[in-house]
């Protein structure tokens, strides 16, 4: 795709944002155009936080991304909120074991992973936000998983550098589900 | 050519700040520019340089002052009810004739208000805000990479001109991340021979002040900074056009809301609509140049602002009301969408297409 516009949203603590943290800096890495902006205040302390990831091709006009092209939900209420707002052609991926419900529109690409009960199984609690990653990058392509690693180094402060590794696993669990 | 980082707008400010020569930083914290200071704290006792949270907003902009006075490139940061605060300092700052740069992170108001972005200090910043006559340098950044390089513009200018300049951002752009190179040629700070940094017994006491009890003497120093101030409009005004050449509709928004409105102009654009987009750079001096051309063949104009309508009155001026200007905007911390911006386009247009 010439430009995604990605939404990634669950509750605070989930890790929607060091998601699109990644996502941002495998752009930069790709040299791509790209904007990231996070929600900030109160919502993210247990509430819903979110990010918007823009990538593109050409210069990022708007950061803030109200109809996205690609929608991870991460909660119930991420999903209900974001999932009109997905636009036509659009990519939905949702966390199945926390998500009850499927989209009943016929104009989207929607994919249910059960991203949690996988992080859980295979002893990655709490990367669920990067099993998604990887689904959606698989589908839509929006940036390429061979720079992961030097993607994670260039945020990831090097006294947590041990859990990268942790972090690629969930990628490929995700890419390969 | 410097390698692309990935940064946060407020995370931006401060290095470039530190590039600037920036080694004294004043600050209180408050969302959204918390970064800012953060970096400070980290950087600057690295650098041999000073970062100071001081017990308030108030305190912060008279260290700044006292700083300044000693020649110092210094800077302070805050968000719109801080800045609210330094406003006695900020005049003070401007009575002396004293550079610095100040950074305002703007969220919605009035009082307290929210933590959500907003433009509604736009008065504020561009028409005073204390008491007295005077101006700010006012630089808005619409990207990460404006943020880096205006810093260091807004430092070069208050040497320049030996007055305070504004950083009028807002907090999307502040917690927003964004490639940013930091390659960058800048100006030492020129000579300050004013400055009160000792006379080592060698020459006359410097002096500092703002105070002039004789309205005689007063009057004088209010009509040389007059004249400094026509100095700055002549020469240092800054905007961007988009598509304005043959455009019937022209959209003024700074910041944030340009990023909006340049979208919308797109979309205009693709369905036929002759929109183009001014994006002042300056606030203070607002450009006027490219307002008074798109004035001669634009059917309107539109300002579309995260405010009840602030900088329309200055687009208003700019086209001496020959052509009609209508308001766009968003408050509270709301922005608008480009699809909001697309129907005032339309609507300025002539009607639904």
């Amino acid at each position: 795709m010439n430009t995604a516009t990605i939404l990634i949203a669950g509750f605070g603590g989930q890790g929607a944002l060091f998601a699109g943290k990644f996502l941002a800096y495998s752009g930069l890495i790709e040299e791509k155009q790209l904007s990231w902006l996070p929600s900030y205040g109160p919502e993210m302390r247990g509430g819903t936080a979110n990010c918007a990831v823009t990538l593109s091709d050409e210069p990022v006009g708007s950061p803030i991304v109200t109809e996205p092209n690609v929608l991870i939900a991460m909660n119930r209420p991420s999903f209900d909120k974001f999932e009109p707002a997905v636009v036509p052609d659009g990519y939905l991926f949702a966390d199945s074991t926390l998500i009850d419900a499927e989209s009943q529109r016929k104009d989207i690409k929607a994919f249910y992973v059960p991203a949690t009960k996988m992080a859980a199984d295979m002893g990655l609690t709490g990367l669920s936000n990067m099993i998604l990653i990887g689904k959606m990058v698989k589908e839509t392509g929006a940036v390429s998983l061979s720079d992961a690693e030097e993607a994670f180094k260039k945020f990831v402060p090097a006294k947590k550098a041990a859990l990268i590794e942790k972090n690629i696993e969930a990628l490929k669990a995700g890419f390969e589900y | 050519m410097a390698e692309k980082v990935l940064m946060k707008g407020n995370e931006a400010i401060a290095e470039a700040a530190i590039i600037a020569g920036c080694r004294h930083y004043f600050g209180y914290p408050i969302t959204p520019q918390t970064e800012i200071a953060a970096y400070m704290a980290k950087r600057m006792p690295k650098i041999g340089g000073v970062f100071l949270q001081a017990e308030s907003e108030i305190a912060a902009i008279n260290m700044v002052y006292g700083c300044s006075s000693a020649g110092k490139r210094v800077m302070t940061s805050s968000s719109s009810p801080g800045i609210s605060l330094k406003q006695e300092g900020i005049s003070y700052l401007a009575g002396s004739d004293l550079p610095c740069l100040i950074v305002n992170a703007q969220r919605g108001g009035p009082g307290l208000g929210g933590i959500q972005p907003s433009q509604s200090d736009y008065f504020q910043a561009t028409k005073g805000g204390g008491h007295g006559d005077y101006h700010l340098i006012v630089l808005a950044p619409a990207s990460v990479q404006e943020m880096a390089e205006l810093t260091i513009k807004g430092f070069e200018l208050a040497d320049k001109y030996c007055m305070p300049v504004m950083l009028l951002a807002d907090g999307t752009t502040g917690q927003m991340m964004e490639p940013v190179t930091f390659d960058f040629d800048v100006k030492p700070a020129p000579e300050k021979p004013w400055a009160t940094t000792g006379t080592k017994m060698q020459r006359e006491h410097n002096i500092v002040n703002s105070l002039y009890l004789q309205p005689e003497k007063l009057e004088v120093t209010n009509l040389e900074r007059y004249k400094k101030y026509e100095t700055v409009k002549e020469n240092e005004a800054m905007w961007e056009e988009f598509m304005t050449e043959d455009a019937d509709v022209v959209v003024a928004a700074f910041g944030i809301a340009a990023r909006v409105s340049q979208n919308a102009v797109i979309e205009a654009r693709k369905q036929g609509i002759k929109a183009g987009l001014i994006r002042p750079i300056t606030l203070w001096p607002f450009p006027e140049t490219p307002f008074k051309k798109a004035a001669e063949h634009a059917k309107a104009f539109i300002s579309v602002e995260l405010s009840m309508g602030q900088m329309i009155e200055d687009v208003k001026l700019s086209v001496s009301c020959t052509k009609p200007v209508y308001f766009c905007g968003r408050v509270g911390g709301m922005i608008p969408s480009p699809a909001e911006v697309l129907s005032a386009i339309k609507k300025a247009d002539g009607g639904d297409r």
